[in-house]
């Protein structure tokens, strides 16, 4: 175990060298110079100017010399500076982080409460019509863009409560109940989503498990039912509903970035969608690779859980 | 009487061979119903110009926030243009972004996979460490960093979804070539002298087309869900071109209490579409590929 540890931990560095080479190359496969795309050609900015903001962030150099300086940048945790702000990327990061980072755990709670009882309840009702209820459900929400469903919860909450996102936001730990009330939203619309896949992986997963030998010999000696499902036939059947749960992190990426626009939250999916249209290069070139180096290190986590989750399991 | 049953019987199996579309509605009826919805949605996409009441992008300040009714069916928005005929020809460009990048992508994506499961070795490694990279991002990241390069336009945001879905559709390929590879029909195509682009075009393309097709309707309906959230976050297809993401920003919200039909329409066709193919994409791998998960 200690030997896949490693040997995978070794893996993730050439993968997050690619993914910093593929982010540069991308973002510099621009036509034209940034400074240039950014301070608009000619006439309104003088050559000196542009000159003189090509070094400030570097571009005078070689490229291969711009590329060693980001990656080292990175490799001691500097982002750099961003072209809109002028203030460490780092910095507009940290702001931001702790939003959505509430709101990716709520979203995550939010599908692992929602996938665990309704996938086990359709799976121990198959066929009848609460298994159809829970898949329409979850199959509707693979449907659902969870920034449609944002914007139907505000019209609701608008329209009968007279309620509306607030402008600002209120952090967990001055007012929790305002806090609170300000993220339930966002959370389900990202959540509902979230849970549509795991939902029907821990449908499949329970109905296989419960044909299973061992089920019918807890059944035999004469356990209660109830038993019978959470004792053998869930626990049984959690891997790889944990395992879709990592996969789909994706998905709480994609939803978060929409989701924040909807309910005018100002978290990290509002800085990357701003910082894109802003064209802000650096910003976005560092928030890319962020995401990307989260995302590669979720699944390195992912699999080492699946390996402390389920020891019969052996790694050459 | 011997011969009269066998004649009866193969011209049974000829009848049903023929009514494979008849067998299909009857084995997967969500599927069919599925394929139904997006027959709908194909047939508004291409007589769009014939099928819509007024012109999609005409502002007409005179009947702003009309609500729905009988001159305007599902209403008009903050410009006095006509709901259901930006839904209309909404769809057109939604079939277009996701049908290209979808058959663009898989099919990259199948020759990729089977070229690297045929050579092995080197090419292989190598395809295969440039997928892990690619796969390193998550799907709507890429596509924000294509835009962020390429800038927004119907054309960027094809390919902008396009190029994720590629080692995406590569890897599931790969692993079904992997074993078409140990072939006896292929050794033998090798030792009768065929070249290696024969082999791969003749003997391995033909025989991944479940999967292929699998993969391709399942991206349908992401590749939807994509279009929309960029162009929602206006990063996408840019305007006036009609697009139902594009409906969604913007009015629908700022307006919401004033006209809250300006949000439902265009998230009900999205969902409807999605949800279409998605059934029509289930209903598929079952029938042509069961053990696939998708």
């Amino acid at each position: 175990m200690y030997r896949y540890f490693v040997s995978r931990l070794l893996m993730i560095i050439p993968t997050l060298f690619g993914v910093a080479v593929l982010t540069f190359v991308l973002l510099r496969l621009i036509p034209g110079d940034i400074v240039m795309l950014r301070y608009g050609t000619g006439a309104l900015v003088s050559e000196d100017v542009l000159q003189a903001e090509r070094a400030r962030y570097g571009l005078d150099k070689p490229i291969y010399e711009q590329f060693i300086s980001w990656l080292w940048g990175l490799v001691r945790g500097d982002l750099g500076v961003s072209m809109w702000t002028g203030k460490p990327v780092a910095y507009e990061v940290a702001i931001r982080l702790e939003l959505t980072l509430q709101l990716a755990i709520m979203a995550t709670l939010i599908a692992v409460a929602l996938a665990i009882p309704l996938g086990t309840l359709a799976a121990v009702k198959q066929n009848t019509w609460v298994d159809y209820a829970v898949r329409v459900f979850s199959i509707a929400g693979l449907a659902m863009p969870s920034f449609w469903l944002g914007i139907l919860m505000i019209l609701f909450l608008l329209i009968f409560f007279r309620w509306s996102p607030p402008v600002v936001f209120t952090p967990l730990w001055q007012n929790p109940l305002a806090n609170l009330t300000q993220l339930i939203w966002p959370a389900l619309a990202v959540g509902y989503r979230y849970s549509a896949v795991s939902t029907r992986m821990m449908r499949s997963a329970l109905l296989e498990v419960l044909r299973e030998d061992y089920i019918r010999t807890a059944r035999a000696k004469g356990l209660v039912e109830y038993l019978v499902i959470i004792r053998h036939g869930i626990r049984n059947a959690l891997l790889p509903v944990v395992t879709v749960i990592g996969l789909e992190f994706a998905f709480l990426i994609g939803g978060l970035v929409v989701t924040e626009q909807v309910f005018n939250l100002n978290g990290l999916g509002k800085l990357i969608v701003d910082a894109i249209s802003r064209r802000d290069y650096t910003m976005t070139q560092a928030l890319i690779m962020l995401s990307a180096g989260v995302f590669v290190i979720v699944n390195f986590l992912l699999d080492i859980c699946y390996m402390w989750l389920d020891p019969r399991i052996r790694y050459q | 009487m011997q011969t009269d049953l066998f004649q009866e019987r193969a011209l049974r199996r000829v009848a049903r061979r023929q009514n494979i579309v008849v067998r299909f509605i009857r084995r997967y009826p969500l599927g069919a119903m599925g394929a139904t919805v997006l027959l709908i949605f194909a047939f508004a996409a291409v007589f769009a110009d014939q099928l819509a009441p007024y012109d999609p992008v005409a502002n007409n300040f005179a009947v702003m926030f009309r609500p729905p009714g009988p001159q305007y069916l599902l209403g008009t928005d903050n410009f006095g243009r006509d709901v259901l005929s930006r839904i209309i020809f909404g769809s057109r460009t939604a079939l277009l972004v996701a049908f290209t990048s979808s058959f663009v992508g898989a099919t990259l994506g199948a020759l990729l996979g089977v070229v690297s499961a045929y050579f092995g070795g080197r090419v292989d490694d190598l395809i295969q460490r440039v997928t892990d990279i690619i796969l390193a991002f998550p799907l709507i990241i890429l596509a924000l960093a294509m835009v962020a390069a390429l800038g927004t336009g119907t054309l960027n945001v094809i390919i902008a979804i396009t190029i994720p879905m590629i080692p995406r559709v590569s890897r599931v390929i790969r692993a079904s070539a992997l074993a078409l590879r140990e072939m006896p029909f292929v050794e033998a195509a090798r030792a009768i002298g065929a070249s290696d682009v024969r082999i791969i075009f003749q003997h391995l393309l033909p025989n991944v087309v479940a999967p292929y097709l699998v993969m391709l309707t399942a991206f349908l309906g992401q590749a939807i869900l994509l279009e929309a959230s960029l162009s929602f976050l206006g990063l996408g297809v840019a305007e006036p071109t009609p697009a139902w993401g594009l409906m969604l920003r913007g009015a629908a919200t700022q307006f919401a209490e004033r006209a809250p039909w300006l949000a439902l329409a265009p998230g009900i066709a999205i969902s409807l579409a999605v949800f279409a193919f998605n059934l029509l994409g289930d209903a598929l791998r079952d029938a042509l590929d069961p053990r696939l998960r998708v």
